[in-house]
């Protein structure tokens, strides 16, 4: 089984490679692309640790070959922060909120924070709880992740309203 | 973790999709949104050596209002399903459904036909199906054909669906309107399957329960279409006897397997409850005249 | 004084900008987390470098017949296949366990527990290595499978452990059976038997631990790299004792300690997982000697939970004697210890059932007597894990559970049972009856604090009228309520009785001022998110008087970093913690001399004002911390060194004992079984707060844990071996939408022995977490009868219970 040529839009830069058709998007993004952000956690797809977005949505890469994610455009953590380097507001707002302890489910948990505010600007605690329902994490009980994120989408709103 | 080697084809359109099945035969799977066959393919518990990705097939997509029924395309995710307003106004039970399957990262990958064709005890919308009436569009290579839903599964990954077809569209009878609908489901964890769950659609007529229609996901190696404890429930005013009847029909027909949920007397006990529940929601529902 | 423009800051103004001892200091690793740039094992990738996976085994008990590698070598990108015998030359096959045992790196023979390394497989990538797992044939033998330990030491019980059957002595003393590892006792047998005898009351219960696994979301794993030209091993791998790792690696391989560099980068969660060595690393390493290029092995999910250190499997039955009005005359307790087919267990070496002897708990039992016997079953190899403090979470858990079954005898209120018996603040320190002695607690104030936050008295009467409608058929719901006080042990610990394969348990912290006035610290321990990094530059910073922000603390390299025992026991904040405070009093005793020179006067003439010596009675006469540190690099002073460094290796005097009150009430919903939490308070005292951000972190994360301990989670064993829980399918991790709000409050009761006063509070959510959710649940049902039913209370056994009582219609 021979390897295919994939072309793909990552993190807003276009990239080329050869890969086994087989070759689960993490890996490729992990070990092909060196984007060692989103992580391997689980064999099961439950984890959500390998979260990223991919045509706009979130999806478990672990859970997808990188010949379905061809042509298509993917960004994951490393792609989260702004052009111009400043560091989005939910990255700002996990470490001001003590979202985060060991980092590993990090990664998968802003870019799908990332997401759910696309889809929801003003979430309630529980849409937040039910909307991060599929990131894992071992160390934070996820409280100051709510935290973190109903404070980036209260900054984010607030930032809205003074540009307007 | 890692899946075994395969070729990989996207076809453009449903007849070259066929025309792979046809060519590769056993050797070959559909995949549609991957959240029941990758997971399998990376346990090496499937191993195709033919994949057919089915996501840029234009003729699988869409949600097409014919008046008297919705028309669902088999690629139609588990999160278009929630966010159709005209599928929340019509047919609510499906996006209460939806939002009970998985996690949000499945939902945007999950679609109604993986989720009804593979034959999986565990899923959901199964269940929905059958207590809707819906009726599955197919194509193959001799050519197309509807399968009710409630004859459509006869055992674990045993379906109607021969060899080289194709689910193409689910079609599903509008309710009436001020129908009352619901879908309870007991889990140990988001993203877990149902211990049980039941999926109960019915309509009232004054004070009277003109009609009803009771399905059960994971309680057998099938969702199980309880049409005694349906019949049980037209024509009375959904008292507790009445109900009591229904959960009893129901529980009859169960037959769960035991695993880490529980053992068969709790998970039928469960199911049991579920029905319960389902009614009283899908009554309270109806007699609100949405 | 100068005027408002310009003025110097004030007192206040400058401890602020130290951001030291006590402040929420926002964390300094959350920089390279929240941008994906965390550096963790399976990011690294080497030149050369080539991947290992294993071969396991699909039964619980079986003899090897034959191994087929030939497919497997055949194939392209397969480098080497090893079994046993490869390693049998190098003496490698088995290797040492801190627990005195050996282990089978690669099966010898036979298997003794599914998913056992068989083979490991090394090939250019991990899509090969896979590939050529499914090639490899092995032939195996079934042998008759044990996975009950209450019978592992019946007389026809099977035989599992062959290559140590004529051993009539273990690490622990006598074995008494061929399944049998150690008896430990401690306390006296006939003063508790003579308590329980005579008392006026007696409360017996069995009380079992079920078997579940630490489960950090970052499996295990290493990259070794064997240099030849130098001779030269480096393992990177996810290590919570990197120097022991480094010690035991060089006894087993004969290659000179000098010669080994182990470094932990970023761990993603250990939670007592990473502490033992892996037949992976392993052989991972003899990979890399044998190939000649680094060799990466990382585990999955299915292996970690099944084949790495899981926690608990502790079956324990209690006795409490009492008078008729509740006060404690003696308490016996004999655990049953399930440790799997190799006791790998990571205990202090004197310890084989680590300190359970805290199992008196909070209270003041006069007489007690404990004993302990440790079998072998077909199961993974471990037991003390997962925030255990070394079996503090299974002793907490039996005391909790007996004083609530204790109450429910003399049905009086738990917590009014637990205030009878508490050992009162005039008696700290306190020697138990089990040989502790408890550095200082006040119990009556955090009882008192946390029955008024939660109005206990309002939910007792709330849950009777909840008993009374449920009799009345009003509500399916019963209500219950659970009270926890537990007292842990932590800080291993002094280097006379604690020590991992006879390293002492001391750590140690060195720290270099550089000229400019910022420094660098480096500790033997290592972070998996504790956030070590951050808080022990708050220590110092309140030491010596530079802003935390100028302290880079590092851990893991064991070329750099001085020699700890590492981080597991929330032992990092009483033994590492202690030796920063040290090692920063030793810099600021050398920076007060070289003041005293500067200002011309003598070093009893200055005295420290946070970040400054100034002269007594003429504070405007100083020097800061910062000066001094330039003017060690520049000035010649008569008697002094130049540089400004010191080292402190700390050996505590005594553990130390966190304690808390925590309050769970909870709704049972009998029909289903489901229990929703509706409220956990949980009140910690961990001595001295070093970051409160940080300790309510690690108690929303320890609650969190044992919520799934004890409503979910279980790694079972069916008669033949075959192990459940083994994925995410099973195995229970809660999410967003199952955790509850956790309301977090403290006391604060300093360590008497400990510079800072602190205790470590890491563990403590996990130890008293359990018994407050496990105590609701039985709460429920009190009233009905019930004095005790089985954890985890996953929705079918509460039905279950619910059934047995008659509740379930």
């Amino acid at each position: 089984m021979s390897k295919m040529h994939v072309k793909m839009t990552v993190n807003g830069g276009e990239v080329e490679a050869l890969a086994e058709p087989r070759t689960l998007l993490i890996h490729f993004l992990r070990e092909q692309l060196s984007l060692t952000g989103p992580h391997v956690g689980c064999d099961t797809s439950h984890c959500g640790a390998c979260t990223v977005d991919l045509n706009g949505k979130s999806v478990k890469s672990c859970t997808v070959f990188v010949a379905q994610a061809n042509g298509g455009a993917v960004t994951t953590i490393e792609g989260i922060a702004h052009a111009d380097g400043t560091l989005h507001v939910l990255q700002e707002m996990f470490r001001e909120h003590h979202g985060l302890q060991c980092g590993f489910c990090t990664p998968g948990m802003i870019t799908r924070a990332y997401r759910l505010l696309q889809e929801n600007p003003n979430p309630s605690e529980t849409e937040i709880r039910h909307g991060i329902a599929g990131n894992l994490c071992r160390c934070t009980g996820y409280q100051n992740i709510v935290k973190a994120i109903r404070a980036a989408a209260d900054q984010l709103s607030g930032k809205k309203e003074a540009a307007e | 973790m890692i899946p075994a080697a395969f070729d990989y084809h996207r076809p453009a359109s449903l007849d070259d999709a066929l025309k792979l099945l046809a060519q590769h035969g056993d050797e070959a799977r559909v995949v549609a949104g991957g959240h029941s066959l990758i997971p399998m393919m990376k346990l090496r518990l499937a191993a195709p050596s033919h994949l057919v990705d089915l996501q840029d097939i234009a003729a699988l997509k869409g949600i097409k209002d014919s008046g008297g029924a919705v028309e669902i395309g088999a690629m139609t995710s588990q999160r278009d399903i929630i966010q159709s307003a005209a599928l929340a106004s019509a047919i609510p039970l499906l996006k209460e459904t939806a939002e009970q399957i998985a996690d949000p990262q499945v939902r945007y990958c999950g679609t109604l036909g993986g989720n009804v064709a593979n034959g999986d005890p565990g899923n959901d919308m199964p269940a929905v199906m059958m207590a809707l009436d819906a009726v599955y569009l197919v194509k193959g290579p001799g050519g197309a054909r509807e399968i009710k839903a409630r004859g459509f599964y006869h055992g674990a990954y045993a379906t109607e669906l021969k060899d080289g077809e194709i689910l193409t569209a689910i079609r599903i009878p509008k309710p009436p309107h001020s129908h009352g609908s619901a879908y309870v489901k007991q889990k140990r964890k988001i993203g877990d399957y149902a211990t049980a769950a039941a999926a109960v659609v019915l309509t009232m007529s004054g004070g009277t329960c003109a009609s009803a229609a009771i399905a059960l996901t994971n309680v057998g190696d099938t969702a199980l279409y309880a049409e005694a404890a349906g019949a049980a429930l037209a024509g009375t005013s959904l008292d507790a006897a009445a109900v009591a009847k229904a959960v009893e029909a129901a529980t009859g027909i169960a037959q769960p397997a035991k695993d880490a949920r529980g053992p068969v007397d709790f998970r039928k006990s469960v199911a049991g409850v579920m029905v319960w529940r389902a009614v009283e929601i899908a009554g309270r529902r109806a007699r609100a005249g949405r | 004084m100068s005027p408002a423009e310009g003025s110097s800051p004030t007192t206040a103004e400058r401890t602020a900008k130290l951001e030291g001892l006590g402040c929420k200091r926002k964390r300094v690793e959350d920089a390279r987390f929240t941008q994906g740039k965390g550096k963790y094992v399976d990011d690294m990738k080497l030149p050369g470098m080539v991947f290992g996976d294993f071969v396991r085994s699909p039964y619980g008990h079986a003899r090897i017949r034959k191994i087929d590698k030939s497919k497997a070598l055949a194939l392209p990108g397969v480098k080497a296949v090893l079994t046993a015998d490869d390693l049998k030359p190098l003496n490698l096959h088995y290797m040492p366990t801190l627990a005195g045992d050996v282990q089978a790196v690669l099966a010898v023979d036979k298997v003794l527990f599914q998913n056992q390394e068989v083979a490991f497989v090394v090939a250019t990538d991990r899509y090969v290595a896979a590939d050529a797992v499914e090639l490899i044939e092995v032939e195996y033998e079934e042998l008759p499978v044990l996975t009950d330990p209450l019978k592992a030491m019946d007389a026809n019980a099977p035989l599992l452990r062959e290559d140590i059957k004529d051993k009539k002595e273990g690490a622990h003393g006598a074995r008494r059976h061929h399944n049998h590892i150690f008896t430990w006792e401690v306390g006296d047998k006939a003063a508790a038997d003579k308590a329980l005898s005579s008392a006026e009351v007696v409360a017996k219960e069995f009380i079992s631990y079920q078997r579940v696994h630490p489960c950090p979301l970052e499996t295990c794993g290493c990259v070794a790299s064997m240099d030849k030209i130098n001779s030269h091993l480096t393992v990177w791998g996810t290590f919570q004792a990197p120097h022991a790792v480094r010690t035991v690696a060089s006894l087993i391989s004969g290659i000179p300690e000098h010669k080994i560099r182990i470094v932990s980068p970023d761990i993603g969660g250990g939670f007592g997982n990473k502490v033992g060595v892996y037949p992976g690393y392993i052989c991972s390493i003899v990979a890399s000697i044998v190939l000649g290029v680094p060799v990466k092995w990382i585990e999955d999910r299915i292996e970690n939970l099944t084949a790495t250190a899981f926690a608990r499997d502790y079956h324990m039955t209690g006795e409490i004697a009492a008078t008729k009005d509740g006060r404690i005359t003696g308490l016996k307790c004999h655990v049953i210890a399930d440790h799997g087919a190799f006791d790998a267990c990571a205990d202090p070496t004197k310890f084989p059932a680590g300190f359970f002897n805290i199992c008196t708990g909070s209270y003041d039992i006069p007489t007690a007597f404990l004993s302990v016997d440790g079998v072998y079953t077909n199961k993974a190899p471990g037991g003390v894990a997962y925030r255990c403090s070394f079996r503090v979470t299974e002793a907490s858990y039996f005391i909790e559970r007996m004083m609530d079954v204790l109450a429910r005898k003399l049905n009086m209120d738990p917590a009014e049972v637990r205030r009878k018996n508490f050992i009162r603040q005039a008696q700290f320190p306190y020697k138990s009856a089990l040989g502790w002695e408890y550095d200082s607690g006040d119990y009556d104030t955090a009882l008192d604090k946390a029955l008024a936050a939660v109005n206990y008295k309002g939910l007792r009467e709330e849950q009777e009228q909840n008993r009374a409608d449920f009799a009345a058929g009003k509500t399916r719901s019963l209500m219950g309520i659970g009270v926890a006080f537990f007292t842990e042990i932590v800080g291993a610990g002094p280097v006379k009785n604690c020590d991992i394969l006879g390293l002492g348990m001391f750590d140690s912290c060195e720290i270099r001022i550089h000229p400019t006035g910022s420094a660098i610290a480096r500790l033997g321990t290592i972070s998996q998110g504790q956030g070590h990094a951050t808080t022990f530059a708050q220590i110092l910073a309140t030491e010596i008087g530079l802003p935390a922000s100028d302290i880079t603390v590092e851990e893991g390299d064991t070329d750099t970093a001085p020699y700890g025992l590492g981080t597991y026991g929330s032992r990092s904040t009483p033994v590492a913690g202690a030796a920063t405070a040290m090692a920063g009093r030793k810099i600021r005793a050398k920076a007060q001399m070289i003041a005293a020179y500067l200002l011309e006067v003598h070093d009893s003439d200055l005295e420290w004002d946070v970040d400054r010596f100034q002269v007594k009675g003429a504070p405007d006469r100083f020097k800061t911390m910062k000066e001094i540190a330039f003017a060690a690099y520049n000035k010649a002073i008569p008697g002094i060194e130049p540089g400004l460094e010191a080292v402190s290796y700390y050996d505590p005097p005594n553990m130390t004992y966190p304690f808390g009150a925590y309050i769970c009430v909870a709704d049972v919903d009998v029909d289903t079984g489901v229990t929703a939490i509706r409220r956990f308070y949980a009140l910690d005292d961990c001595g001295t707060r070093i970051n409160p951000m940080i300790i309510e972190g690690q108690v929303h994360g320890g609650l969190t844990e044992a919520l799934a301990i004890a409503m979910g989670q279980e790694i079972a064993y069916d008669d033949l071996g075959n192990v459940t829980g083994s994925s995410f399918l099973d195995y229970f991790l809660p999410t967003a939408v199952e955790t509850p709000v956790w309301e977090t409050d403290y006391t604060v009761t300093p360590s008497p022995h400990h510079p800072i006063g602190a205790k470590g509070v890491g563990e403590s959510p996990n130890v008293g977490g359990v018994s407050a959710f496990s105590n609701a649940v039985c709460d429920a049902f009190a009233h009905l009868g019930l004095t005790h039913t089985q954890m985890p209370h996953d929705h079918w056994r509460v039905w279950k219970t619910a059934q047995k009582l008659g509740l379930v219609k």
